[in-house]
């Protein structure tokens, strides 16, 4: 940005002020380039820039994402229509990909990298010096303490250096300028590398790293291959070869729920009883939420269940067209789940059944066929059925049946409906054909996320906590001690101090050091007089 | 008596004595009510001015009707002080019976007491409570109690009349020890922002009045040092906010399979972080010091609590279903 603007104004020659206003100093590419960086990298843009990281955050808050919830998006687009488009290519629906996301955090990094690296030439050079000279006027400090004693001054300088434990001393004349706290920059330019750190490790991470998704109905299985899944997100430089090709058996689910009380039904434990098997290993565990089972470095967690009733489907023929368990995608909180069934191989151009599932059925003049309890106590399903297939058509969601070009079967001049309970059946008019609710069966969905970016990032924000903690509570200060003869013979001591934010535990530093320097020679404190203001 | 309700009971005095605090603490402010001198009543005109006025070192708000100028004049009623100590006593017992509501409300559940919305609020009000002690201890803040205890009954009274649940087991996905750390620090941080925000909210009170304004006729502190304690009390806090979020995000990792997903609270979480850094920079930016990083820290500060509430409310996300925390 600051180049293009650059290269502009110097094709151009410089650029002519309007003959009105006053002609400052002109300003070449180079200055152009400076000035640019040198807004970008102050204090105050930094500032602005984190603030406006605040602001810009928010929407993805108060829209729909797609990476949590493509379903909802699409529901807002139609929803709204026009608007809906406009947030769309916006990047409402995907704020945090967005580029004008991006481009604020990167403006904010650059930023920071702008000030930790000339910050960092600085505190090494501190590092490397010594305490700077004593003020000549040490009263003029925001913390002073003057008094005298019996020793000569070389003797209150020598015993001021064991007084002065953890700061790094340098003698000057009559006097010893003393300064501490350096890890508190260090700490503080830690922190801020640690957040680029940060940014980059968890770039790194979404570059190679994936996450997948697979329903696993008990008894079924999957592997850990690239196409084996329902869904897949990875980063760019994902290779599916990369995968390790490990095998995980749902043996059985648990599940239980709360039986009694105004939290009826709420889930209260599940787990997923699962054997494993990779190369050269192979073993059972229970996956349950909290409870991942990791696999080569692969962690597999339990994020959902629900119910499979297991079909048998036969056609006109008598011949059997469908067997075996599907998935029913629960609904609400107590599991009323919706699916389809679908036999395209029935005679006569296919058969499919779409409906609800209900562990525990109750139908209801208002809301229809629901469940009033998540766990299985009666079981049904209410199904309709229909002639076609969804052939051709891009693959669908197994869950859904799309009814487009598929005639529903009537019995009589109503919709045909079945409603079964586990062993019942039911047969089609007009001998089409016979479907029976055979079993209920649970299924498990399984999510699949490789962890290798995950140390880098958890050692990256450690750093940065530490930095945090380091740059916020450690004290920075300088404290200077000077010894001069006195008229009477007696030696004149002054004790000063200077830091930053902390008035109180300055206070106490130097007192506690003026105590020190007065009680050795036990010198009555004729003249203890704190001098100056206490200024905070 | 079970121990969940001796924990509902516990709460209900808690509130009782917070109550009697709440009111020693107006008693104070009644009694510190200043009595207009001389030169307030030669200027009735300004002393009815929205603003507080400021003339020769006496001070008139708009609230209080100028006094016959024949009353004496001193600047606070004799027994101001010491209603605001009986306050900070019954504020002392108040939080003891508050903790042991926290502590009987765990032993009921059997778990630490802040899985739920209703157990997050009387934990949270009590740190809120406690975080003010401590720090009471330490400065002369005792006026900051006017809005810390009514605020902590404020919160107490929602917990009980809305909020407030059955201790239950937990649903499987807060079954967790990350439960006690994340929340803890939440906790930890939300009771302690909370003095930082009415420490910065005095400060910029104190900016725009200078430092003779008296509240109520009762001497605030100095902006300087105002100004000082809120940065100490959001030095301490931001830390433990950043180990929430990060203990967040690795417990996110090992139940969600991911350590961010911009989840509303994921988000809010970290837009309140980001503020209060915004406030932290700004405390040692030219120009910004002063009103501008007390606004940047009470709007930290909504944010905060707009993650508690409004998130719940309004945007829903992974973590509202069953704990709303």
């Amino acid at each position: 940005m600051t180049a293009t603007l650059g290269a502009a104004t110097d094709s151009a020659g410089a650029p002519t002020p309007p003959s009105s206003a006053p002609s400052g100093p002109v300003l070449g590419v180079g200055g152009w380039l400076r000035w640019g960086w040198r807004t970008l990298t102050s204090m105050r843009t930094a500032l602005l820039l984190l603030l406006l990281l605040a602001v810009v955050a928010v929407p993805g808050s108060v829209l729909p994402q797609r990476s949590s919830a493509p379903d909802e998006v699409a529901t807002w687009i139609e929803d709204h229509g026009r608007l809906g488009e406009l947030v769309d290519r916006l990047g409402g629906f995907n704020v945090y990909s967005s580029p004008w996301f991006a481009a604020v955090y990167l403006l904010l990094f650059t930023s920071l990298i702008g000030c930790v690296v000339p910050r960092t030439r600085v505190h090494w050079n501190a590092l490397r010096s010594q305490p700077p000279a004593t003020p000549r006027r040490l009263e003029r400090l925001p913390v002073h303490r003057s008094f005298t004693v019996e020793q000569p001054p070389e003797q209150v300088l020598q015993s001021a250096r064991g007084v002065l434990r953890g700061f790094r001393v340098q003698a000057y004349d009559r006097s010893l300028s003393a300064e501490k706290g350096y890890a508190k920059e260090s700490a503080n330019l830690l922190f801020h590398v640690a957040l680029l750190l940060l940014l980059v490790t968890v770039a790194v991470g979404q570059l190679v790293g994936y996450t997948a998704n697979k329903v696993v109905v008990e008894g079924g299985s999957f592997v850990n291959a690239d196409g084996q899944y329902d869904s897949i997100r990875h980063g760019a430089r994902f290779d599916g070869a990369d995968l390790d090709p490990f095998k995980v058996t749902l043996d059985r689910l648990g599940v239980r729920y709360q039986e009694d009380g105004p939290r009826l039904g709420e889930p209260r434990s599940f787990d997923a009883r699962v054997t494993w098997n990779d190369e050269d290993a192979t073993g059972t565990a229970s996956v349950a939420p909290n409870h991942p089972l990791e696999v080569d470095g692969t962690k597999v967690f339990l994020t959902g269940n629900g119910y499979a009733p297991v079909f048998r489907v036969t056609d006109s023929t008598g011949a059997v067209v469908y067997e075996g368990p599907q998935p029913f995608l629960p609904r609400d909180s107590n599991m009323t789940s919706l699916g389809a069934v679908k036999a395209p191989s029935a005679a006569g151009g296919g058969l499919a059944f779409s409906g609800f599932f209900l562990p525990t059925a109750a139908v209801d003049d208002v809301v229809g066929p629901h469940s009033t309890y998540p766990d299985l106590v009666e079981p049904k399903v209410f199904l309709n059925a229909y002639r076609g297939s969804e052939d051709g058509r891009k693959a669908g969601s197994v869950f859904t049946l799309d009814t487009d070009g598929l005639e529903r079967i009537e019995d009589g001049d109503q919709p045909w409906l079945a409603q079964l309970g586990v062993g019942e059946s039911a047969e089609l008019p007009d001998g089409l054909g016979t479907i029976e609710l055979v079993d209920v069966i649970r299924f498990a969905n399984f999510q699949v996320s490789d962890t290798t970016g995950n140390g880098p990032t958890l050692a990256a924000a450690v750093l940065a906590l530490v930095g945090l903690m380091g740059s916020l509570l450690l004290r920075r200060r300088r404290v200077w001690v000077r010894a001069t003869a006195g008229e009477d013979g007696r030696t004149v001591v002054e004790v000063a101090g200077l830091g930053k934010g902390d008035a109180d535990g300055l206070v106490t530093e130097v007192d506690r050091i003026a105590d020190e320097l007065r009680t050795p020679a036990a010198s009555p404190p004729d003249t203890d007089r704190p001098t100056g203001q206490e200024r905070t | 008596m079970s121990v969940a309700e001796l924990s509902l009971d516990l709460v209900y005095a808690a509130m009782a004595v917070y109550a009697l605090a709440m009111l020693c603490s107006f008693v104070e402010l009644a009694l510190g009510r200043p009595v207009p001198t001389e030169a307030a009543v030669r200027e009735p005109a300004r002393a009815a001015s929205r603003r507080a006025v400021a003339a020769e070192g006496s001070v008139l708000t708009e609230e209080r009707p100028p006094a016959p100028p024949a009353a004496p004049a001193p600047a606070s009623g004799p027994d101001a002080g010491r209603w605001g100590r009986i306050a900070v006593s019954f504020t002392i017992v108040a939080a003891l019976l508050h903790l042991a509501a926290v502590v009987c409300r765990g032993i009921a559940a059997g778990r630490a007491p802040w899985g739920n919305m209703y157990e997050f609020a009387i934990a949270g009000s009590f740190a809120a409570v406690a975080v003010f002690l401590v720090a009471l201890r330490r400065w002369p803040i005792r006026l900051a109690g006017v809005v810390v205890v009514p605020f902590a009954l404020l919160v107490l009274g929602l917990a009980v009349t809305v909020l407030y649940t059955e201790p239950e087991e937990l649903v499987p996905s807060l079954q967790s020890y990350w439960l006690v750390i994340h929340v803890a620090a939440a906790i930890i941080s939300t009771g302690a922002f909370t003095l930082g925000a009415v420490l910065s909210a005095a400060h910029w009170w104190r900016l725009r009045t200078g430092d003779e304004k008296r509240l109520a006729g009762i001497a605030l502190p100095p902006a300087q040092r105002l100004d000082t304690w809120a940065y100490r009390v959001h030095v301490f806090t931001f830390p433990v906010w950043t180990f929430a979020v990060m203990a967040g995000a690795i417990w996110a990792e090992n139940a969600w399979g991911r350590y961010w997903g911009w989840d509303p609270k994921e988000t809010w979480a970290l837009i309140t972080w980001i503020v209060y850094a915004g406030y932290l920079h700004a405390r040692a930016t030219t120009g910004w010091r002063g009103w501008k990083s007390d606004a940047i820290a009470l709007a930290g500060y909504a944010a905060l609590l707009f993650n508690f509430i409004g998130v719940n409310v309004w945007l829903g996300g992974i973590h509202a279903p069953y704990s709303g925390v």
